[in-house]
């Protein structure tokens, strides 16, 4: 809902200045990506050549071809398609894992305080600061242990235990609008933990799950860090893949080729963006801000 | 908000005891793994950390106690000072601008604009993109002689000049452009939930009582939506101070580490160099920081609000 | 054709009968460098050993590395990998790695490979690595086009190298194409250096880390020359990766680069002519100097039989003379065996087996300090801090540099 002050008629100058503005803002924003597309279509000559802003000289596709499907990513030169389908194994039961204990989590800690429920929210709340280099080796020692070393398995456990303070975050900070009396009023007529949560609480939530899962998507879909260090060498995701495209040290490097993969392995999270992109207001809006 | 009980209420005739045992214990019982996990993963990791600062540990892990010679290097070498310098100049002015950035474009984004959904997706989409890349055509833009200030000599302003990137006082400004154009938007939406939020009822009244539009929005709205600065600050601060991928993309620190931040300082030290105890003292300062700076502020908003 | 019979050869050669897995951590993912390891993995292969890729690429190894010590912390080692120089020593002295010696043995390594080398692969006079190759740091590359456009010269010693920079600078050429990432300020810096302390001196700066050399009179003169170098380079080098610069020097937008002999793929890549389009010459006054960056694998502890048979097998492959031809055609720098037959490389290349050869016996032969060849990489990175810092700032003197290296490499060690 729009808020009802700008209802009236607005004068007319005003008006294009904010249109002027946010388009001036749109074009800032779509600058790197411009320059990121500009160069995928370009031969190397162009761009060893060439303005890096200026279009192709002529627009070839060569290398969204390699980076699809002939582009060296280690001893193999088959491009990042493979790696599509372990960073969805890998994404998938992380972001539904972490939704679902950050749910419940959210859900006790609202509407089922207990004593030092406040506290611990307090402290998991200090995890999201917690700089992940920190915890690569106690946490690698920790996978050894339980046999879940370099496995998809102990990547999404990783990617779980990390993402939950943030998926508790969401939805405590959502559940803590639902008036307490809705809450009570199903107590007294007998409703359980479970009952309450699917029939009274449940039901509101696709906003905030859908903003839970865009977050969580994101993040783990764009992570390196944990990817490169916790997977296995079959199981690789495509963050790893991009990285060996890119950061060659000592060899030739193809920026067009670069450029593509870059936009390839960004679809997934666009797509997210795009598909759920009104979700994502709406359900913000409906109370996860709301601290 | 009232101060909600904390308990559930007296048994009801329809519950067995057994069942309200039952609902005592199945929250705790629910929220019993994350506790675990949080308090080893989280606590037990960071007090690992604490006990490597005071190992002269170098390419792996060992445990030798020198005491607290890791501190006292810490403090003398020079990359690490500039590397906190810049944390607060990075930081503060990400957090700043985006706040503003945000708060700006939601509002003019909130004036019942057409192409609303295409503007706020472009606005969107920088955080769906890994900064692996990004960086890169960063990089390329604001560097002198391929970007921008070349862009500009070549429509013939031959005096232009904008080198911050290859500039050892200005470069991490550059870090503060490439992260507002990520988050930023972030945050638009952020504020644009939270003016949608807004009950309307109280800005018609005082539209009735004749005040001024920006008036409106300062004094009535921009109160409302301290709970929306809370959350953005928290997200902010938080990509503030994991900032990596964007400097190791960008600067990698440079020139020379005139671009450092405290992240990549511990993850170089810790791994690449063979420092490993260095690493973990600077890993326990850059914590302390957090402590310092954020518990406070924690602290007042979420008492503040429960007292409301 | 040839490397069917190539195969074929390996198969007959191939003694052991049981086979097993080999799992290679390695950061070389560019088009060349892969298909020189796709290389080895099928000779691997053809001795009925599986080969499991593990591909870091990322700062010349930095990622990798970090992906090795936690595998190595949660129990988990790869069979094989890319560990270079000291990191060797380090590795070793942990007891994670395993003994060569009888490969070794069996192969002549003692016999085909510079002693400077070997020592490098083994921990307590045991083998514990195998070298993969050699590369030469201390190159110039040069655009001849350019230079004669400026009526300058090629220059062999840093006078020269002056007189030519500021005829450059007059035709309105970029001087010196460089790239502003510490490990290229290290390289250009290591390359005066050399010249400056002369190869003894060096070894004892940054090898033996001798006080009394690092701060003294020399290094401040290599220190003040490597500042007075940057006048010559353009001021967007900042943040610029090497193969932008070389692309400088190949557009004829600059002149000249100092390199070391990976910059070759670059010119070769843009369709250029080693001694035609382009021309390689010592770093000047570095003439019969070598500073070496030797590429090698690491054989990690093994408990499986067959792997550790799969990872003999790796380390004798590596080592022989396909493997060392093919792979060092693609990756510009030469092979480690210094018998082999080099009749299909450039000039480049043989020019640098020479003077690897005569420069073993001189003691001109020397590790180059920027790759991690010459100490560890806590007082490496400790040194690139105080260089890099140098280089790119204008508050502080050469001797407090100098001076500032030599304390910051005694905290380190």
């Amino acid at each position: 809902m729009h808020s009802s002050s700008t209802s009236q008629g607005e004068n007319g100058l005003g008006r294009w200045l904010i249109y002027g503005v946010l388009a001036l803002m749109a074009l800032v924003y779509l600058l790197p990506l411009f320059v990121m597309l500009v160069t995928s279509f370009k031969t190397g000559t162009d761009i060893r050549t060439g303005s890096l802003i200026s279009l192709p000289q002529e627009w070839v596709t060569d290398s969204w071809q390699a980076a699809w499907g002939t582009a060296c990513t280690g001893v193999t030169c088959d491009g990042i398609k493979g790696y599509f389908w372990n960073s969805i194994k890998m994404v998938v039961p992380a972001v539904l894992i972490s939704t679902f204990i950050g749910a419940f989590n959210g859900y006790v800690i609202s509407k089922w305080r207990f004593k030092g429920s406040d506290l611990f929210f307090s402290l998991m709340l200090f995890g999201c600061f917690l700089p992940f280099q920190l915890v690569l080796l106690p946490m690698a020692a920790m996978l050894g242990k339980l046999g879940l070393a370099n496995t998809t398995t102990g990547l999404v456990l990783v990617h779980v235990i990390y993402g939950v303070a943030f998926t508790t975050l969401f939805f405590r900070n959502y559940y803590i609008n639902v008036p307490d009396e809705l809450v009570k009023a199903a107590k007294l007529d007998g409703a359980g933990f479970f009952t309450i949560f699917w029939a009274i609480l449940l039901p509101i939530s696709k906003p905030i799950i859908m903003v839970t899962i865009i977050w969580q998507f994101t993040s783990i879909w764009n992570d390196f860090l944990f990817g490169v260090v916790y997977s296995g060498a079959d199981s690789q995701p495509i963050t790893v893949a991009l990285n060996n495209l890119v950061n060659t040290s000592t060899g030739v490097k193809a920026y067009n080729v670069d450029m593509a993969a870059a936009i390839i392995a960004a679809l997934p999270t666009l797509f997210v963006y795009f598909v759920a992109g009104k979700y994502f207001v709406r359900g913000l809006t409906a109370g996860s801000v709301k601290g | 908000m009232p101060v909600t009980h904390t308990n559930t209420p007296a048994p009801l005739a329809s519950t067995t005891p057994w069942q309200d045992k039952m609902q005592v214990w199945l929250p705790k019982l629910i929220l019993s793994p994350t506790i675990v996990v949080t308090l080893i993963c989280v606590y037990g990791f960071v007090i690992w950390t604490g006990l490597l600062s005071f190992t002269k540990s170098r390419f792996l892990p060992q445990f030798d106690f020198v005491g607290w010679r890791q501190y006292e290097r810490l403090l003398n070498n020079d990359r690490w000072i500039t590397a906190c310098e810049n944390l607060l100049i990075f930081g503060g002015l990400f957090i700043a601008i985006c706040l503003l950035i945000g708060v700006l474009l939601a509002i003019f984004l909130d004036q019942k604009i057409q192409q609303e959904g295409m503007i706020r997706t472009i606005y969107l989409y920088p955080m769906a993109l890994s900064f692996i890349v990004t960086g890169t055509a960063w990089k390329w833009i604001l560097n002198p002689g391929l970007g921008l200030e070349n862009l500009v000599h070549q429509m013939g302003f031959t005096d232009f000049k904008f080198d911050w990137l290859v500039n050892s006082d200005m470069a991490v400004y550059t870090l503060v452009i490439a992260a507002v154009w990520q988050s930023s938007g972030f945050v638009m939406a952020l504020f644009l939930a939270g003016l949608r939020g807004i009950d309307s009822s109280i800005i018609n009244a005082a539209q009735i009582d004749g005040a001024s539009k920006p008036r409106i929005y300062w004094s009535i709205i921009l109160p409302c939506l301290r709970p929306v600065f809370f959350s953005a600050i928290i997200i902010l601060s938080h990509l503030a101070i994991k900032s990596f991928d964007l400097v190791t993309a960008l600067t990698s620190g440079g020139p020379g580490y005139s671009s450092d931040l405290p992240a990549l300082f511990m993850y170089s030290h810790s791994f690449t160099r063979g420092q490993m105890g260095l690493g973990a003292a600077s890993a326990i300062m850059m914590l302390a920081g957090i402590l310092a700076i954020l518990v406070p502020y924690l602290y007042s908003e979420l008492r503040g609000k429960r007292n409301a | 054709m040839k490397l069917k019979t190539l195969f074929l050869a390996m198969t007959f050669a191939a003694g052991s009968a049981t086979a097993g897995e080999v799992e290679v951590l390695h950061w070389w993912t560019s088009g060349g460098e892969a298909k020189s390891v796709a290389v080895l993995k099928q000779m691997m292969e053809q001795q009925g050993h599986s080969w499991k890729d593990f591909a870091v690429a990322g700062g010349g190894g930095e990622s990798a590395m970090t992906v090795l010590k936690t595998r190595v912390v949660s129990g988990n080692a790869p069979t094989a990998a890319q560990i270079k120089g000291h990191d060797i020593q380090e590795w070793a002295e942990l007891d994670y790695l395993a003994n060569l010696d009888e490969v070794a043995k069996k192969e002549g390594w003692e016999q085909s490979v510079p002693s400077v080398v070997t020592d490098i692969m083994k921990y307590d006079s045991h083998y514990v690595a195998v070298p993969v190759n050699v590369h030469r740091v201390n190159w110039l590359w040069a655009n001849p086009a350019v230079f004669e456009k400026a009526g300058a010269k090629i220059p062999t010693n840093l006078d020269e190298f002056f007189v030519a920079a500021d005829k450059l600078k007059a035709a309105g050429v970029i001087p010196l194409a460089q790239g502003g990432q510490p490990w290229q300020e290290a390289t250009l810096f290591e390359a005066v250096a050399l010249e400056i302390l002369g190869s003894a001196d060096y070894r004892k700066a940054f090898v033996d880390h001798d006080m009394a050399v690092l701060k003294g009179k020399k290094m401040v003169e290599a220190l003040t020359i490597f500042k007075k170098m940057k006048g010559y380079t353009d001021q967007a080098a900042s943040g610029r990766d090497w193969n932008i610069a070389t692309n400088m020097v190949i557009t004829g937008q600059a002149g000249m680069q100092i390199m070391g002999d990976w910059a070759k793929g670059e010119f070769i890549a843009a369709g250029k002519k080693p001694g035609v389009d382009f021309v390689c010459v010592p770093a000047p006054g570095t003439q019969g100097q070598f500073t070496f960056n030797v590429d090698s694998f690491a054989m990690f502890k093994q408990k499986d039989k067959g792997a550790m048979a799969a990872q003999n097998d790796l380390a004798k492959t590596i080592l022989t003379p396909e493997f060392q031809e093919v792979f060092n055609l693609n990756k510009g720098s030469i092979p480690v065996r210094t018998d082999m037959d080099l009749s299909k490389f450039d000039q480049c290349a043989l020019d640098s087996m020479d003077t690897f050869k005569a420069s073993a016996t001189s003691g001109d032969l020397v590790p180059s300090f920027a790759h991690g060849m010459a100490t560890t990489s806590a007082i490496q990175g400790a040194m690139y801090d105080v260089l890099t810092n140098y280089y790119n700032s204008d508050n502080i003197s050469a001797q407090d540099t100098a001076n500032l290296l030599a304390d910051v490499v005694e905290d380190a060690m």
